[in-house]
């Protein structure tokens, strides 16, 4: 087929596809390589580009702006309403880093702060989806479940911490369970919300291919509800850090939140820097883990988006 | 090139797992005295009344009617969706109380499981049937072969036309060799030359099987041209009105649609579905 001058596709492929094909082609959504305007290609032809750089140039410059500006302020001692006075600038603050990351105690603040979230996510994310594919499946369950969400969903993770105190046996134990609380909200409210959103007639499909309750739930309730507990998780994540600092801050020995508030009784202020710096960086790392882990399962999703 | 050849090439690509079993003298569709009533916010609704109907093993039946005459009411009690409120609906004398693998459905449109590429979909009832995942995927292979997608096999449903999608529906209702195949306005969401594409197909798959077809529509052409007999139902409460044996030669191509024969059941048709419609547009005035 090298030399075709007509636009029809050769004959060997008319054969080749089915008696619906030949007419129905031209219905298809067309393949995005073949038929698409010289203006669209372009942008196309972009998108092949591994990452959009010069977002990320964008990106970059609006952080280095910052800190520019931070960097001015603690030099010339800005003081209007807020005050730079006492804050160290980017260059102190960066010099401490190097020192930190060379330091022993450093990582270990960091893996205390790692194996908490690990235990308290993990058992939000098990406990979380359950609950939430029992209330989004069974009325029962949801009337059962759902005032004690209602009620509890609303306390920040700061007002756990003295109840947290007196009623877990070790300190460890009482962070472990704030952080989880903080994560599981997220989780069962977006659970709950993709398993009632399963389409009914996805449901009636597949009861006439005699699919079970079990092979119902397996094979639609749950990939139907996925993006939505994607999207907790990920919410659950980000919550679940924030929770964490709080426990540590008041209770613990170790980890990146202890570290940030000794630093601050200590007056070690670059330090405080450094801590939230690591809080906000092990944070979204997290998150972006959370997805890119998740996104095979969503695959469905954004090759259908493509075309 | 022929269509049936295509569903021949299909027997000889696999010719282990592909039967096409006819559906062997079962399919008879019996129902008696068939009320359904639903209740509703401004109180009972009866969308089926004093229904009677028989289809026999490899008919193809439509149910034509203004919409919301209750004729998918109607199917879904065929399917096992709906319970009757008063009277029977029997499969070969049995009693239906639920759905089943016996029963293929398919549905206007977006029923294919988007999180399953095509074959995954066309396989799920006879993985569900028990078959080993080898020969599911066999059996999915089969049937898209016979609708004529298997370069799609494994592309995502949300990639694909109307009409594909359609296409993966009926082979994936087919996959499990079911006695009945009902069909909830499977054509409605298409435009018009994919449709009546899909219209010639569609008699040319169930010349392969002969199970028996009950057809949802609202159209007309669509109804004459595929049918052995039509079914027309009344506006709201839903009565069957008339049944209309279609007597037109197959295998029916679309020069049938201009023949005196065919415009003579289609006036038929026509005079009986416009005055229930303007029943039906009566009864929406007084409501409204």
């Amino acid at each position: 087929m090298s030399l075709n001058p007509s636009p029809r596709p050769p004959l060997s492929e008319a054969v080749a596809s089915g008696p619906f094909e030949s007419v129905e082609r031209s219905a298809a959504k067309p393949a995005p390589a073949e038929a698409q305007p010289a203006v669209d290609g372009a942008v196309g032809y972009r998108r092949l580009l591994p990452v959009d750089w010069d977002r990320y140039l964008v990106r970059i410059g609006a952080l280095l702006v910052a800190a520019l500006g931070w960097h001015l302020a603690s030099t010339y001692g800005f003081d209007f309403f807020v005050r730079f006075d006492n804050v160290p600038g980017p260059l102190v603050v960066g010099a401490e880093f190097l020192a930190q990351a060379s330091s022993q105690e450093f990582y270990v603040h960091i893996f205390h702060s790692m194996q908490r979230i690990a235990m308290a996510y993990g058992l939000a994310v098990v406990l979380g989806v359950t609950l939430g594919v029992l209330m989004g499946r069974s009325r029962f369950a949801e009337d059962l479940i759902l005032p004690y969400i209602e009620i509890l969903r609303p306390i920040p993770a700061v007002a756990w911490i003295p109840l947290a105190i007196l009623m877990m046996p070790t300190e460890q134990a009482s962070i472990v369970f704030i952080t989880f609380l903080g994560a599981l909200f997220p989780i069962v409210i977006n659970t709950v919300h993709g398993v009632e959103q399963t389409p009914k007639v996805l449901v009636r499909a597949a009861r006439s291919l005699g699919a079970s309750n079990a092979a119902i739930l397996w094979h639609v309730v749950l990939p139907g509800a996925l993006p939505s507990i994607v999207a907790g998780l990920a919410i659950g994540m980000g919550v679940a850090w924030f929770s964490l600092l709080a426990g540590e801050i008041i209770s613990g020995q170790y980890g990146i939140g202890y570290f940030t508030w000794s630093a601050y009784t200590l007056v070690e202020y670059p330090k405080i820097i450094i801590g939230m710096l690591v809080i906000g960086g092990l944070g979204s790392l997290c998150t972006l883990l959370v997805r890119k882990a998740c996104s095979p399962l969503l695959r469905w999703q954004t090759e259908g988006a493509k075309s | 090139m022929m269509p049936s050849q295509l569903t021949r090439a299909a027997v000889v690509e696999h010719p282990h797992s592909f039967r096409p079993r006819s559906a062997g003298g079962k399919g008879r569709i019996s129902v008696r005295d068939l009320d359904i009533v639903f209740a509703t916010g401004s109180g009972p609704q009866r969308a089926v009344a004093s229904a009677s109907l028989e289809i026999q093993p490899g008919e193809f039946v439509s149910l034509l009617g203004p919409s919301g005459c209750g004729k998918s009411t109607l199917m879904n009690s065929v399917a096992g969706f709906v319970k009757p409120t008063r009277g029977e609906v029997l499969l070969d004398g049995h009693s239906i109380v639920k759905p089943g693998p016996d029963r293929g459905m398919v549905f206007q449109q977006h029923s294919l499981f988007p999180w399953k590429t095509v074959k995954q979909n066309v396989a799920f009832g006879p993985l569900m049937a028990g078959a080993g995942a080898r020969e599911a995927e066999s059996v999915a292979n089969t049937f898209l072969a016979l609708v004529g997608l298997s370069r799609y096999a494994n592309a995502f449903p949300t990639t694909l036309s109307g009409g594909m999608q359609q296409r993966v529906g009926i082979a994936r209702a087919l996959a499990n060799y079911p006695s009945v195949l009902l069909m909830d306005e499977p054509f409605g969401a298409l435009d018009a030359q994919t449709r009546s594409m899909m219209q010639e197909n569609l008699l040319e798959i169930w010349g392969e099987f002969k199970n028996t077809v009950l057809f949802v529509t609202h159209d007309i052409d669509e109804a004459v041209f595929l049918s052995d007999r039509i079914v027309v139902m009344s506006a709201s409460p839903g009565r069957i009105i008339a049944d209309i044996p279609v007597r037109l030669p197959r295998p029916r191509t679309q020069e049938l649609l201009t023949t005196p024969e065919f415009m003579a059941l289609k006036r038929e048709c026509l005079a009986l579905i416009r005055e229930q419609t303007l029943r039906a547009f009566e009864q929406q005035n007084q409501a409204g």
